[in-house]
């Protein structure tokens, strides 16, 4: 701790000439993620996609060699403004890549804004981030929550059905992603019948699998993630609605979950911005270098970590690796088309990717893409000021 | 809703209700006898969906045979944790015990990363059980669902048997009124509490491996249920096993209705519910030991 | 009941480091002994209940959530409140809610109170995750600082570091008067023999009221304090996960000691970065959560009175003079707060 304080002040006498010198030294790239709790395996796949990134471009980013620094979010908020505090100020990091939880990157949002540090946000769906909180430093290799939901909204319609009911988690994401559903599904002449939810993060769907029972809708959109869509899955088939109802949903019910359903998400369709057997050269160079690197098969949260260290390093390479010139990092990432695994896409004035959200279905432990649902979605980022 | 779906949901209700019951019966025996609050009692039955899990192929993928290896893992290691880390703690405040548990909470889940780690799995439903029952017109009912409330009955049974019936149920009872008295007659009251804390162990790890099947194992899944088997406990009456029984019963009513008629209020119904009655009933619907 | 001019030192000692740090810490540190002070703030408001009463309560964090949210919602939306105006509020909205919950749970006892607290705390945090008015689930902003623009901008760190240090020693030293008056006395008789004080024709119901909305009131004030800091509100404020840790934190530290729940905020926020530290730690970092349990599990074993008890473990290995019963029947009689 004395020898940090020391060297610390010795940067700080040396004032200017350290700050010159900082293109040459590495890069230092705050990694706030989870590692422990519910989200620990998505932390685990964003920093695989992301160390991946950086290892095929030689080491950096922008130029620079790159160091990581990692700290776990926990996924709670309230600590959420303490630890990327630490990060950047403590750490001195020139960039923070983080999270999952939608609350705990709202608060890395408000920091990052700020300070004007770099952040880029590689899962969390939050509209609030490239809403209101959006800002040139900020960016999202990911989707918002309401994307997937309005692709699958216009793919309901397509399929006619007239009448759906929704089922999902009461909370930030599902509720947007629901919202999404909604207005694709009833622009198009659909109506939602009923609106069902489940208290956060409780998994006991028996009730209202019954009430969906009752209602007979033509279809049921869901929005749920990880255990909850493991349990959702396999408590829909048990209660024999999946012959009756189909069941239709954001990416995340079938995407890392199939294995642990057993088989009960068998021909599952949903709607999300990655599929597997991509027919593109990306995706496949992606597939292989990851499965030799991390020994299992990448999922999307390992592309959106992937996207991540791409979007830096499209735009740092525009600034000369100089992470303080913001505009210059924004223009260059907003002109570029990012040459993904998920396909190619380009980025909104509010951050947040233009991208093909693709049809899947579910065939043993793939999501197998079989058509483009809606191309080029973009997101209104509602009370974005850019 | 037509008389068909309401005793559909009915049964939804039973049926949730029997599965804390299950859960919390672990809980009340620690509780109500020996004093201790276990906050790991969420984490035996983490331990137990895990070992569902991860035993079952030294089991040759048989569901019953890992049951039994996992009762017997369970009894070994209530009886060795009792030895280690509260042994020594009776004479201490309550809250000394919170906190013992609390450490013991971060650890498990973290040898749990460690050993297993942070992905979500499946547990296969045994072939056996694997079939569902027509419930009206679109609806099926799991047999497992029913295994898993027959199992709760019995064992609701088999304790309420135990308790009432037995030499062993009698010093436990005793033991839980009035500790001093029960050691005065003679009886090894440490060897009873370690009896105790194994078998609540062990009641914790085979609801963990029963529900297994149908919950999925998942990090973290201890911490959830902790809190609504406390309540089940609190609102049965402390050390009670047929308030326990009652109470999960009545929890199970109210969450299954709760989503159905109040949907806007069904997070905070459990609560609200907790609330009244103890404000009705200041220590719970029933009497310890009974 | 004389103040031990020792223990009295230490304290001082305590506050005095806190009010040089700014002198050494950089920004980092500076952000994080204020985040701590607030928790200490907290820790003290619960025990108040805790330890001088012996009201073990759940929900703790639902004050303080409310204080906070309170501090976003009472904020107009284009200019910054005045301090004075929201500061009181906040902490009014807090007391009041406890006033509510209070008056309701200390009908019961024990464990009963203990889950009755805490019922009545996830009734407000459902409340604030579940309706639109706070933002939902992922949180509200407060996007213009109390005070800004004014002398006192707690938007400033330093501005807002001695704010809290103030307050934090304001509540230390309330809490020791308040103990050491009728009310403090009442409510050490309540928590050794309560049965007794009701049998002898004394009403403890008023007194166990009046600890419980101060003790809300205060945890209100941490809120407000919070929000100032982190210009961020999530229910995640209101959970029972810190209930659970602030309740860690003063039996850390050592129950029945105001001083108890100042080193337990510490110790325990420090534990946690201490083992989170991939400098120390590397990769298994982390598996953080192992170290913590351990180091809980293994202070719980070799130090019954909690942090606080350290120098007289210390001094009985050393010199082994006194044995542990002595110090317990030694302890019963000295006075608890200070």
């Amino acid at each position: 701790m004395k020898r940090l304080q020391t060297t610390l002040l010795a940067a700080a006498l040396l004032g200017t000439s350290a700050a010159s010198m900082a293109e040459d030294a590495a890069l230092k790239v705050g990694l706030m993620l989870p590692a422990t709790g519910t989200y620990a395996q998505l932390g685990t796949a964003i920093e695989n996609g992301f160390k991946l990134y950086v290892d095929q471009a030689g080491g950096k980013l922008g130029g620079r060699g790159v160091e990581y620094v990692k700290l776990d979010d926990e996924s709670d908020p309230a600590k959420a403004t303490d630890n990327i505090n630490k990060l950047i100020k403590s750490d001195k990091v020139d960039v923070v890549v983080g999270t999952v939880h939608s609350g705990v990157a709202a608060a890395m949002a408000k920091v990052a804004k700020q300070t004007g540090t770099l952040l880029v946000v590689p899962n969390a769906g939050s509209a609030m981030i490239t809403g209101p909180m959006c800002a040139p430093n900020i960016f999202r290799s990911s989707f918002s929550n309401r994307q997937p939901g309005f692709a699958m909204g216009k793919v309901a319609a397509e399929k006619g059905y007239k009448k759906v009911a929704t089922i999902t988690w009461k909370y930030g994401a599902g509720e947007e992603s629901v919202g999404g559903f909604k207005e694709a599904f009833e622009a198009d002449g659909g109506e939602v019948v009923k609106e069902l939810y489940v208290p956060f993060p409780n998994v006991e769907f028996q009730a209202l699998l019954t009430e969906i029972a009752a209602l007979k809708p033509d279809a049921v959109y869901s929005f749920f993630a990880g255990a909850g869509a493991v349990k959702f899955v396999k408590d829909y088939k048990a209660a024999g609605l999946m012959d009756s109802i189909p069941l239709l949903g954001a990416g995340f019910l079938t995407d890392g979950t199939l294995k642990a359903q057993g088989g009960d998400g068998e021909g599952l369709l949903t709607t999300l911005h990655y599929a597997d057997e991509l027919d593109n050269e990306t995706d496949k160079a992606f597939r292989k270098a990851y499965s030799e690197a991390f020994d299992t098969v990448p999922d999307v949260y390992a592309v959106q970590g992937f996207d991540a260290a791409q979007i830096l390093d499209i735009g740092l390479q525009a600034a000369g690796g100089d992470v303080s010139k913001t505009a210059d990092i924004a223009a260059a990432v907003e002109a570029t088309e990012i040459d993904s695994p998920r396909g190619k896409f380009t980025l909104s004035r509010a951050h947040n990717p233009i991208q093909d959200i693709y049809l899947r279905e579910a065939k043993g432990e793939e999501n197998v893409v079989i058509g483009v649902a809606v191309e080029k979605l973009d997101d209104p980022a509602k009370g974005c000021r850019l | 809703m037509d008389f068909s779906i309401f005793l559909i949901q009915l049964l939804n209700a039973l049926q949730y209700g029997l599965l804390l019951y299950l859960v919390a019966m672990g809980l009340t025996l620690i509780f109500g006898i020996m004093g201790i609050i276990n906050l790991a009692h969420g984490s035996f039955y983490m331990i137990g969906a895990y070992m569902a899990y991860a035993l079952a192929p030294l089991a040759g993928g048989n569901f019953f045979i890992t049951l039994v290896f996992g009762l017997v893992l369970a009894v070994i290691l209530g009886y060795l944790l009792e030895w280690a880390f509260f042994s020594f703690l009776y004479e201490r405040e309550h809250l000394q015990q919170v906190l013992m548990t609390y450490g013991l909470i971060l650890v498990f889940e973290e040898i749990r990363s460690l050993l297993v780690g942070d992905d979500v799995h499946g547990v296969p439903i045994p072939a056996l059980l694997s079939g569902s029952i027509p419930l009206g017109d679109v609806m099926t009912y799991p047999v497992y669902r029913l295994f898993v409330s027959g199992v709760c009955l019995l064992l609701a049974l088999g304790l309420y048997f135990v308790f009432t019936r037995t030499r062993l149920g009698m010093m436990i009872r005793a033991g839980s009124v009035n500790r001093e008295m029960v050691q005065s007659l003679g009886i090894d009251i440490q060897f009873l509490y370690r009896v105790v804390f194994a078998a609540g162990v062990a009641l914790a790890v085979l609801a963990g491996m029963i529900a297994a099947p149908i919950s999925s194992v998942y990090p973290g899944m201890g911490n959830q249920i902790l809190i609504i088997c406390f309540v089940v406990v609190v609102i049965g009456g402390i050390g009670s096993i047929r308030g326990a029984f009652f109470a999960a019963l009545l929890i199970g009513l109210v969450d299954t209705f709760g989503k159905v008629w109040l949907p806007e209020a069904s997070g905070v119904l459990v609560y609200v519910l907790m609330a009244l009655i103890l404000l009705w009933k200041p220590s719970g619907l029933f009497k310890a030991g009974g | 009941m004389g103040i031990d001019k020792g223990k009295a030192v230490f304290v001082g000692l305590i506050f005095l480091a806190l009010a040089l740090y700014p002198l050494v810490g950089d920004s980092y540190g500076i952000g994080l002994i204020n985040k701590v002070m607030i928790y200490a703030i907290l820790a003290l408001s619960l025990e108040l209940l805790v330890g001088s009463t012996g009201l073990i309560c759940f929900g703790q964090a639902a004050f303080f959530g409310i204080g906070a949210y309170a501090a976003v919602l009472l904020s107009p939306e284009d200019a910054a409140a005045s301090i004075w105006l929201l500061l009181p509020a906040c902490v009014l909205a807090a007391a009041l809610y406890a006033l509510f919950v209070g008056a309701l749970s200390l009908r019961t006892k024990g464990v009963y109170f203990i889950m009755v607290t805490l019922a009545f705390a996830q009734m407000a945090y459902y409340v604030v995750h579940d309706t639109a008015l706070g933002g939902g689930s992922d949180g509200i902003y407060l996007y213009y600082v109390p005070g800004m623009d004014t002398w006192l901008d707690l938007g400033k760190p330093l501005i807002l570091y001695f704010f809290t240090l103030l307050f934090l020693v304001w509540t230390f030293v309330f809490l020791a008067i308040l103990l050491r008056s009728h009310l403090g006395r009442a409510l050490a008789g309540i928590r050794i023999n309560e049965q007794r004080m009701l049998a002898s024709g004394f009403t403890t119901y008023p007194y166990k009221l009046a600890a419980f909305v101060t003790s809300g009131g205060i945890a209100g004030l941490a809120g407000f304090l919070f929000v100032v800091q982190d210009g961020f509100v999530n229910p995640e404020m209101l959970s029972w996960h810190l209930s659970g840790s602030l309740l860690m934190m003063i039996i850390l530290g050592g129950l029945g000691h105001l001083r108890g729940a100042l080193i337990g905020a510490f110790a325990f926020v420090f534990l946690q970065e201490f083992f989170k530290s991939t400098a120390i730690f590397g990769d298994f970092a982390k598996h953080w959560h192992l170290g913590l349990g351990l180091t809980i599990i293994l202070s719980v074993a070799i130090l019954p009175k909690g942090l606080i008890g350290l120098p007289e473990w210390v001094q009985m290995r050393l010199f082994g003079y006194r044995n542990p019963r002595q110090v317990e029947r030694a302890d019963a009689r000295e006075d608890r707060h200070s």
